[in-house]
């Protein structure tokens, strides 16, 4: 068992969530990243719906890596995609329906999300199921802290709270301070996820 | 005698000196104001006997009419909306001790953003903000809370013009960006019919109003369906609520007629936004819908609102705007076709003064670059015959 920490193992589930982040330096999952931010609560379980996603749908592809057609891999993998995504969107809407209805249609999305494909092509397809579930999980949590971080700037400055609770109390108010309605907009999430890009790359040296 | 002291406190701020932490400040200084005697020590370059702080400083003489009128604006109408009668140095100096902390708060942080980063990047203090720092407080209404205005001049200096590589390299005008930021962040304290009146007395002077007072722009009014109870020849000399220093067409003028003498705004941009707008809003008039902003005559679209300030302050900023010749007459005719269309047919937005200027500067270095082109094939052309 000790064989399944290894140091490579480690470096597959690590390198994700700092020097190799899917958002940070590959710059891929943009899109949802700026649209669920709004709110810290849609975007913990945005970060977690995708994580969970690409984990087992490595894991699935990892096992299947050997039989699976060169020339139709693509169509493979985005059905086992899908069918991750709707058991995930069906989980959301029984357990947790206010939340997967402020996500709409970004749920579905997942299918599309490009950080999915590229650890399904560049990772699993040439690896073990193991080491698989660990890059999976790594960039997944990689790209939900991310998220967290946006999330939680959005909320406490766009509208005063955190998870929906108040942060910023009412004398605050009273004495002439108001929430910032521009950071309830994607393109204000595109100048915070700019922001730590540029603090990412000023802090961590490769 | 000023010079002989610059040149004592030199040595001061040298390598190794004790104030070297200061260096960029004091060579900002120094530059603002005398001409700088170093010349290029490499290459051929011709030097115009006008550098770039020149030029500041005549835009910035160029805003003194509106500036100065906008100061008497506010007190006129506090004075107007309390129903008290006083001398119009009275409510100059009213508007005057109202419009002095926006113009030190908007100095002394976008200045203050811009040293800071000058000494991080050890360079010298670029000048661009001598006259962004005067158009931010013009540009806003006087019910703006301070705070917010500091917000917004950090917000532009830092990410719409250092991110860039500071003046001169910025794809947006700034002044602008911090008036999109202000709009969007805090949309009620930058429209509605809140915000055009200043409440408090100062010293003394002006008369405090109860906060249900209300007093809306004439182009809020026309955009929400009323009638406007102000006609053309008000219109023209501005003494309209509406941001501070845009309301008078006619200190406006001034300010264009110098900024037209001296060289620095291109007549080709400002003539084409009123061509523009013009044509636009006449279109509105025969076609339009029957909403009253639509059917509001074309010459009072163009004296309203941030029109005739955004046409020859911010339409011919050399930095954002057009550069190839050609280029500058469609800059100028789309900036007045957007602002029209956007006042038109979005009540949401009653002046879209601001947003064509923004939308125009994305696609300013898009049309420069089609015009160069055609240039260059028809050389090509040329040449191979």
């Amino acid at each position: 068992m000790s064989s399944l920490f290894s140091k490579d193992n480690q470096k597959v589930f690590l390198e994700p969530l700092n020097l190799n982040n899917p958002i940070l330096v590959q710059v891929l999952g943009i899109c949802s990243a700026l649209a669920v931010t709004s709110k810290l609560e849609p975007s913990i379980v945005m970060g977690l719906s995708v994580t969970v996603i690409t984990a087992f749908s490595n894991v699935i592809i990892s096992l299947l890596r050997k039989t699976i057609p060169n020339r139709i891999r693509i169509i493979i993998q985005l059905v086992v995609v899908a069918a991750l995504v709707t058991i995930v969107s069906m989980v959301l809407k029984a357990f947790a329906y206010d939340v997967s209805v402020e996500l709409s249609v970004y749920v579905g999305l997942i299918i599309t999300n490009c950080i999915l494909m590229g650890r399904l092509e560049a990772f699993a397809m040439s690896n073990e199921p193991w080491p698989s579930f660990l890059d999976g999980v790594g960039s997944g949590l990689g790209y939900a802290w991310i998220l967290v971080v946006v999330g939680a700037v959005r909320e406490l400055f766009g509208s005063g709270t955190l998870l929906n609770i108040r942060i910023i109390p009412q004398f605050c108010y009273d004495a002439g301070y108001m929430d910032n309605g521009m950071m309830t907009m994607p393109a204000m999430a595109m100048i915070i996820l700019g922001c730590v890009v540029w603090a990412h790359r000023a802090l961590v040296k490769e | 005698m000023l010079y002989d002291y610059i040149e004592k406190i030199r040595p001061h701020f040298n390598e190794g000196g004790k104030l070297h932490a200061l260096r960029s400040v004091f060579e900002g200084f120094e530059t603002f104001l005398f001409v700088p005697s170093q010349t290029s020590k490499s290459g051929v370059s011709i030097h115009d006997a006008i550098d770039s702080k020149r030029i500041m400083s005549f835009v910035v003489i160029a805003l003194m009419p509106a500036l100065l009128f906008g100061m008497y604006n506010i007190g006129y109408q506090n004075y107007t909306a309390a129903g008290v009668q006083a001398s119009w140095l009275t409510m100059f100096f009213y508007g005057f001790m109202a419009m002095l902390p926006k113009i030190i708060v908007s100095y002394a942080v976008g200045l203050g953003i811009e040293f800071v980063s000058a000494q991080i990047k050890h360079e010298e203090i670029q000048e661009g903000y001598l006259v962004t720092g005067l158009l931010i407080p013009m540009i806003i209404p006087v019910g703006c809370p301070l705070w917010m205005l500091a917000l917004a001049v950090a917000f532009s200096v830092i990410f719409a013009k250092e991110v860039f590589g500071g003046t001169g390299r910025n794809i947006f005008n700034p002044a602008l960006v911090a008036r999109a930021f202000l709009f969007f962040a805090y949309p009620a304290k930058m429209s509605g019919d809140k915000v055009w009146l200043a409440k408090d007395s100062i010293f003394g002077l002006g008369n405090n109003l109860p906060d249900t007072l209300t007093m809306a722009t004439p182009l809020g009014e026309a955009a929400a369906g009323n009638t406007m109870n102000y006609d053309f020849y008000q219109y023209a000399l501005g003494t309209i609520p509406g941001s501070i220093g845009e309301t008078s067409v006619i200190a406006i003028a001034l300010g264009a007629l110098l900024l037209l003498i001296t060289g620095i705004a291109s007549w080709k941009t400002m003539l084409s936004v009123f061509v523009g707008g013009a044509v636009t809003a006449g279109l509105f008039n025969i076609l339009g819908p029957d909403t009253t902003i639509a059917q509001m005559p074309w010459y009072d679209h163009l004296v309203l609102g941030g029109f005739c300030f955004g046409a020859v302050f911010m339409a011919t900023d050399p930095v954002t705007s057009a550069r190839t010749e050609p280029g500058k007459f469609i800059y100028g005719a789309l900036i007045g076709i957007l602002a029209i269309i956007i006042r038109v047919l979005n009540p949401g937005y009653p002046e879209g003064m601001m947003l064509a200027i923004l939308f125009m500067n994305t696609f300013a270095p898009a049309i420069d670059y089609c015009f160069v082109q055609s240039n260059i094939n028809k050389r090509a052309k040329r040449a191979k015959k």
